[in-house]
């Protein structure tokens, strides 16, 4: 089959590799008809996430049809179309029972390596380095889905591929995003990062009863999303000073929760984001946080800074002490997806409530032969590209 | 011989706590009272001898004579230590004599009843799923039990054991019997938690490693450390438990 495997930095390509078969009685497996590159996607094509080996297939945003099953799988059959959350979970330990399915003690088969650089280890993700369980992933024509009978969400046939795919991470993240921000009637919500999780952060936002949401960004297409179809006020932070605007718009208060939708990778112009890049290249190790920084900064007190991420490693110049200074609350973590994809669906469908469409973030389709080009652009050209969907036939 | 002791894992930091048999292991009696006799004698002869003969090959005589004095003194031969020989008597009921052999011991919690957890487990053959170098185990009587096994080096060890000691969902003790090629013994405890915490569960294990201390300290070497199989192997179980299967990418 064909799949789009990982050989170092900047080296992605399309090869032939074996189909996947059942290994234990709870996988599936599925043919991919639709997966999506993830901006996280491009920490492994950049090399910034260790334990990656050559040939390693990619991609975490997957959906397609149940082509086999195994014995214990009894919730799905063959020719089910599903949608497949990213993070791995398996339905009955202490964190599943407790729907925290992003920090499964059981599906990450190299548990012992995650655990020891965070002291315990979260779930397995599908593509995403073996430190987190070394899962093939589903930018290919095949996947192996691990404790099926938990993850996978049925689909029917009226809803298409680009309206279900971004259930398998970034609409749940965005809104699990939003959630963590614990909206009160009356709040303003500042959102760092247009991209995709923050554009569904956004749309959350105004779902959980935010009163106003600011989004900020320098990408003008990802600001116009913003305002076109998240309803959102924006700040461009090359043109107008972020926190000054943040304090006037919020009449000297301060948004009462703040998203950093845009971990790893942050661009800025000041002089502390100067100093991330420059300690990145020297391979120093720390993770780069302007939009984390200012969000703590921005911040009214007693607030909430929520933090989908995504983060990694370690981080320095924090502003610890004005986080404590001004009593905020740090709400973050990996998305536990599989308790969004029922609500979630429901406004897809648009059941009982407005219906919505989160294909609008799409600015690329192509075909998986072409992933190599996709991620090299997405990477060098990032302004343009706001998701890209591959088609996996 | 502190080298090895530091060298074998489990016997060093290992989960926090000295065994108290760490401090001790080189005083321990590995020497039967005639073998004791034999050294204090021939040690007290080559002694004699030594001051006899005196420089250059007296030195040697002396030296070599007190160290067997203070072998048969002691109790403790260095050597059989290192190769795992123990020609004192033991009590065949003891399995693994006290201060002898290694000990680790891990906890872990588990999502299933502690009646759940005992009822697996004391279905002793479901271990070669747990206990990844167990081959099989196969059940003799409600006590006895033989077992198969990949030890070190490439060998195969067979062994038998018997549950001495059980209650019902709380506690299962084991121990290998006389005249097999490993000595081991073990305990699990189980303990029921509140608010849908699951159930806590101790095992702790002591092994005789085949060849002594060196082969445990071969294992180490090689990566193997008992108390890393310990702990992958009670994750082995709580992912058996939990989730039915084992996560393999």
């Amino acid at each position: 089959m064909k799949a789009v495997c990982w050989y170092g930095k900047h080296d992605v390509r399309v090869e032939d590799a074996p189909k996947p078969t059942i290994k234990n009685p709870r996988d599936a497996i599925i043919r991919v008809t639709s997966t999506a590159i993830c901006g996280s996607d491009l920490h492994l094509y950049n090399g910034i996430i260790p334990s990656m080996k050559r040939g390693d297939i990619l991609g975490h945003e997957f959906m397609g049809e149940v082509v086999e099953v195994g014995s214990q799988v009894g919730t799905l059959s063959v020719g089910d179309r599903v949608v497949v959350p990213f993070t791995i979970a398996c339905g009955n330990c202490f964190f599943c029972q407790r729907k925290l399915w992003s920090l499964c003690d059981n599906s990450n088969p190299n548990a012992h390596l995650a655990a020891k650089l965070y002291g315990y280890s979260g779930s397995g993700l599908f593509g995403y380095s073996h430190l987190f369980g070394g899962y093939a992933g589903g930018q290919a024509e095949y996947v192996r889905v691990p404790f099926a009978d938990i993850g996978p969400c049925k689909l029917t046939a009226e809803l298409s591929d680009e309206q279900a795919l971004f259930l398998s991470d970034i609409l749940p993240t965005g809104y699990m995003a939003a959630e963590n921000c614990d909206i009160q009637p009356g709040d303003t919500v500042a959102v760092w990062g247009c991209g995709p999780v923050g554009q569904f952060a956004i749309q959350s936002a105004y779902w959980l009863g935010a009163e106003r949401v600011i989004a900020i960004d320098h990408v003008p297409r990802r600001l116009e999303l913003a305002r076109r179809y998240g309803r959102a006020e924006t700040i461009n932070f090359e043109e107008t000073n972020v926190s000054q605007a943040l304090e006037e718009m919020t009449h000297g208060l301060g948004p009462d929760a703040c998203i950093d939708a845009v971990g790893l990778e942050a661009h800025g112009c000041s002089i502390d984001a100067i100093y991330d890049r420059v300690k990145q290249s020297s391979n120093l190790a720390t993770d780069r946080l302007h939009a984390l920084r200012q969000a703590i900064y921005c911040c009214r007190k007693g607030g909430t800074i929520s933090i989908p991420g995504v983060y990694a490693g370690f981080l320095d110049k924090v502003p610890l002490g004005a986080a404590f200074g001004k009593g905020l609350k740090l709400a973050m973590g990996q998305t536990h997806v599989h308790t969004y994809l029922q609500p979630l669906l429901a406004r897809i469908s648009g059941q009982g409530v407005e219906r919505f469409d989160p294909s609008y973030i799409i600015t690329q389709r192509l075909p998986l032969d072409e992933a190599p080009q996709a991620y090299a652009a997405f990477n060098a050209q990032k302004n343009d590209f706001v998701k890209v969907v591959l088609q996996a036939s | 011989m502190s080298r090895f002791t530091q060298d074998v894992p489990g016997l060093s930091t290992g989960t926090g706590h000295k065994s108290p048999a760490n401090a001790h292991s080189c005083n321990q009696h590995n020497l039967s009272q005639r073998e004791r006799m034999l050294s204090v004698l021939g040690g007290a002869a080559l002694f004699g001898l030594s001051v006899w003969r005196r420089k250059p090959i007296g030195l040697v005589l002396g030296g070599l004579g007190t160290a067997l004095v203070v072998r048969g003194v002691s109790g403790h031969c260095h050597v059989y230590d290192a190769l795992g020989i123990d020609t004192s008597r033991h009590n065949p009921a003891t399995a693994v004599p006290a201060q002898t052999g290694v000990k680790v011991e891990k906890s872990l919690t588990i999502h299933r009843s502690a009646q759940e957890l005992f009822q697996y487990w004391r279905h002793l053959p479901n271990l070669s799923q747990v206990m990844r170098h167990v081959k099989s185990v196969e059940v003799l009587d409600p006590q006895r039990s033989r077992w198969v096994a990949s030890g070190p080096l490439g060998m195969t060890l067979t062994w038998e054991a018997e549950v001495f000691n059980e209650r019902p969902d709380q506690l299962i003790a084991w121990r290998s019997l006389p005249g097999g090629q490993l000595e081991t013994a073990g305990s699990i405890h189980f303990k029921q938690l509140e608010h849908q915490r699951g159930t806590a569960v101790t095992v702790s294990m002591k092994y005789n490693p085949p060849a002594g201390k060196l082969g445990a300290s071969i294992a180490s070497l090689l990566g193997r450390g008992l108390e890393q199989e310990l702990d992958e192997d009670l994750h082995r179980f709580k992912s058996l438990m939990e989730a039915g299967e084992i996560a393999v990418a």
